[in-house]
């Protein structure tokens, strides 16, 4: 991995131990200028720590981290052109909304009147132009997001880190928050590094998602590649949802694996990337619920792709993205997407139903971890 | 009798105990008192009713000075409980770790299983003439005679922050321990050095608890008797000395209870103007921790 300027940010081979406990693990990772990288892991897979790393609140025990180009290690926190976003933001609640963004301006040493006219300027980017003078914990959860990262844009930093902030924030505004941070980092042309446990966070902000397990990286890639095309078991299993089969390979070959289920299920799959079945390994297989229809049971039998017969268990209705969790003949549920119209034509739990898939897109890996 | 009835007698039984020590051992003694304060005593066992006593007082610079050298002690005092204290609560609050912080918040509290009297006498085991300071000093030959510590006022001041630092320390914790960490971490962050998230940012945010601890120890020093009168002897002149002598000595009960207002009076103007110069309120400080 070279240096070079077109990189905010690179981590080579960042390692940290806790005593025996290993947080980060051999993590590997370059950011291009500008952009939206997310890292997204279950809580406890080492993604704080490494964040922590980057801003300087922790020494690698091993490793390289570059901030455009040159190596931060000796830097002190207070040094480094790396901006945070905490989980809970952190606001100086003794200071009002200008005093906190003046704060980083006045430790640089900014004159007065520089200072007045950047504060200004900023809160017009984040669309609060009005909140200077207000306290704290007079703003709401979502002015007080933009006030926590107005503080750090207003710094012009090479790179913002953000510590799941939308965890604190309830469900309508964390919906409405993710769209406005992605149009934010477009705004202010900032790389933006993002930390979440939330799958859909990452896949709707990001331009990039690294997949953080057990302290190291499971795969880096586009949010559409780590959807549709996931290298491991655990990132087929975190990133998005699932039917998941655990069972034994009996036949291989060709990219495909034809794989036979703990509850007797046969299924014909394909093989996930980089993976080597042979007869008689243990494996999983993975398929999404929008990928399989649901017909009704006396519709004709298809021609291609595998099915199963089974009884509408019960309906989650979730208006576009209802489910029916259907019981196949072994026993097990399966969720599969529907269209509920809410007219007669909808499906009753109790009914019959077929269910379709490509072998395509069921996807087979060598049981492991996760 | 009826729910709301027994809810009311409840809430009353409850109140009781609170209402009679407010009203038998704070109101009452403070009513005879000022009633005392402002008798004045014309002739044996003849009394009119006037200020003559707080005439008296102003009239008299030693009684004043007396006062202000009390007040601007304590308030010294104070000053140094908090420059010693501030570290301390904040190492417990924020450096140590989770188990050997109750130890260390412990370790702070074993003074106050002994008496202040016993306390004392141990100060001035260590530091009389014949005491171990000196017995010390002389063995190892820095010294040719034996040298006393005691009744000066270094050993006056150190004696009273060794006494109140703890009230310093309680409430400050208790203010830090509810600080986040991220808080200071962002101080960092945003690119400040130790000494402005300091300055910026932990104080501004202990400001209650540092205030609420000044307040504590101030009172307490200003009203303390044992701690000057034993380490600083006669010449301590402590205002609560003066008290005790128009009370004891000179049987001026008139005399003394004006006093007894007057240092409540000077120790509370003393901590509504630091409130006033801090912007803290009584109800965000006190009342709080």
């Amino acid at each position: 991995m070279t240096s070079s300027p077109d990189y905010d940010l690179e981590c080579s081979n960042v390692s940290k131990s806790f005593g025996a406990l290993r947080a980060v693990d051999d993590v590997s990772f370059v950011i291009p200028s500008g952009s939206f990288f997310s890292i997204l892991g279950p809580s406890g897979c080492g993604k704080t720590t490494l964040m922590r790393m980057i801003a300087g609140f922790e020494t690698p025990s091993a490793g390289d981290i570059r901030i455009k180009g040159a190596s931060v290690l000796n830097a002190p926190p207070n040094k480094r052109n790396v901006k945070m976003v905490f989980q809970h933001l952190a606001l100086f609640p003794m200071m009002n909304v200008y005093e906190n963004i003046a704060y980083g301006m006045r430790c640089k040493g900014l004159g007065k009147d520089e200072i007045e006219r950047k504060v200004r300027e900023v809160l017009e980017r984040v669309a609060l132009p009005d909140v200077a003078e207000r306290e704290i914990h007079q703003l709401s959860g979502g002015q007080k997001q933009r006030i926590a990262i107005a503080r750090c844009m207003v710094l012009d930093p090479d790179v913002l880190l953000l510590d799941e902030p939308l965890g604190a924030l309830d469900l309508k505004l964390r919906e409405a928050m993710k769209i406005e941070l992605k149009l934010l980092q477009h705004q202010f042309n900032t790389t933006f590094v993002y930390i979440t446990h939330d799958q859909s966070e990452a896949l709707v902000m990001s331009d990039h998602v690294a997949v953080m397990n057990n302290g190291s990286f499971e795969q880096i890639g586009t949010p559409q590649e780590l959807y549709h095309g996931p290298v491991s078991a655990f990132v087929a299993g975190f990133v998005g949802d699932s039917n998941r089969w655990h069972g034994r390979v009996v036949e291989a070959g060709n990219g495909r694996a034809k794989v036979e289920t703990t509850a007797n299920l046969s299924l014909v799959c394909t093989a996930g990337t980089g993976q080597d079945l042979a007869p008689g390994d243990r494996a999983e297989v993975f398929i999404r619920p929008e990928f399989i229809r649901t017909e009704r049971g006396d519709a004709a039998t298809p021609a291609s792709g595998d099915f199963l017969e089974g009884t509408v268990d019960s309906l989650l209705f979730n208006g576009a993205n209802s489910r029916a969790l259907v019981r196949s003949g072994s026993g097990e549920l399966i969720e599969a997407d529907i269209t509920v119209t809410g007219g007669g034509g909808d499906l009753r739990p109790g009914e019959t139903v077929r269910l379709t898939w490509s072998p395509d897109q069921a996807l087979c890996f060598a049981a492991g971890a996760g | 009798m009826t729910q709301q009835d027994i809810k009311r007698l409840s809430l009353i039984l409850l109140f009781m105990p609170f209402a009679l020590w407010i009203l038998l051992l704070i109101v009452l003694p403070h009513i005879g008192m000022g009633v005392l304060a402002l008798r004045e005593k014309v002739a044996p066992r003849v009394y009119e009713f006037g200020l003559g006593n707080f005439i008296d007082f102003a009239q008299e610079p030693i009684y004043w000075n007396t006062l202000l050298r009390t007040g601007s002690i304590s308030l010294l005092v104070t000053v140094l409980a908090l420059i010693a204290g501030f570290p301390i609560a904040y190492y417990i609050a924020k450096i140590a770790g989770r188990r050997s912080r109750g130890a260390l918040f412990l370790l702070c509290l074993v003074p106050l299983w002994v008496s202040d009297l016993i306390r004392a006498f141990g100060w001035i085991l260590l530091l009389r003439e014949t005491g171990v300071i000196s017995r010390v000093l002389q063995t190892v030959g820095l010294l040719d005679g034996p040298i006393e510590l005691l009744y000066n006022d270094v050993t006056v001041i150190i004696g009273l922050v060794y006494t109140v630092i703890l009230f310093m320390i309680v409430p400050l914790v208790s203010t830090l321990d509810g600080m986040d960490n991220a808080m200071i971490e962002a101080g960092y962050n945003l690119g400040g050095n130790g000494f402005t998230v300091l300055r910026r940012i932990i104080v501004p945010y202990a400001m209650p608890g540092i205030v609420s601890g000044c307040i504590i120890v101030f009172m307490l020093t200003a009203g303390s008797y044992l701690t000057p009168i034993l380490l600083g002897g006669k010449n301590s002149s402590w205002f609560t000395e003066t008290i005790y002598e128009q009370f004891i000595t000179r049987y001026n009960w008139e005399s003394g209870a004006a006093f007894g207002f007057l240092l409540l009076a000077f120790t509370s103007t003393v901590v509504w103007l630091g409130l006033k110069l801090s912007h803290q309120t009584l109800a965000g400080t006190v009342a709080r921790s």
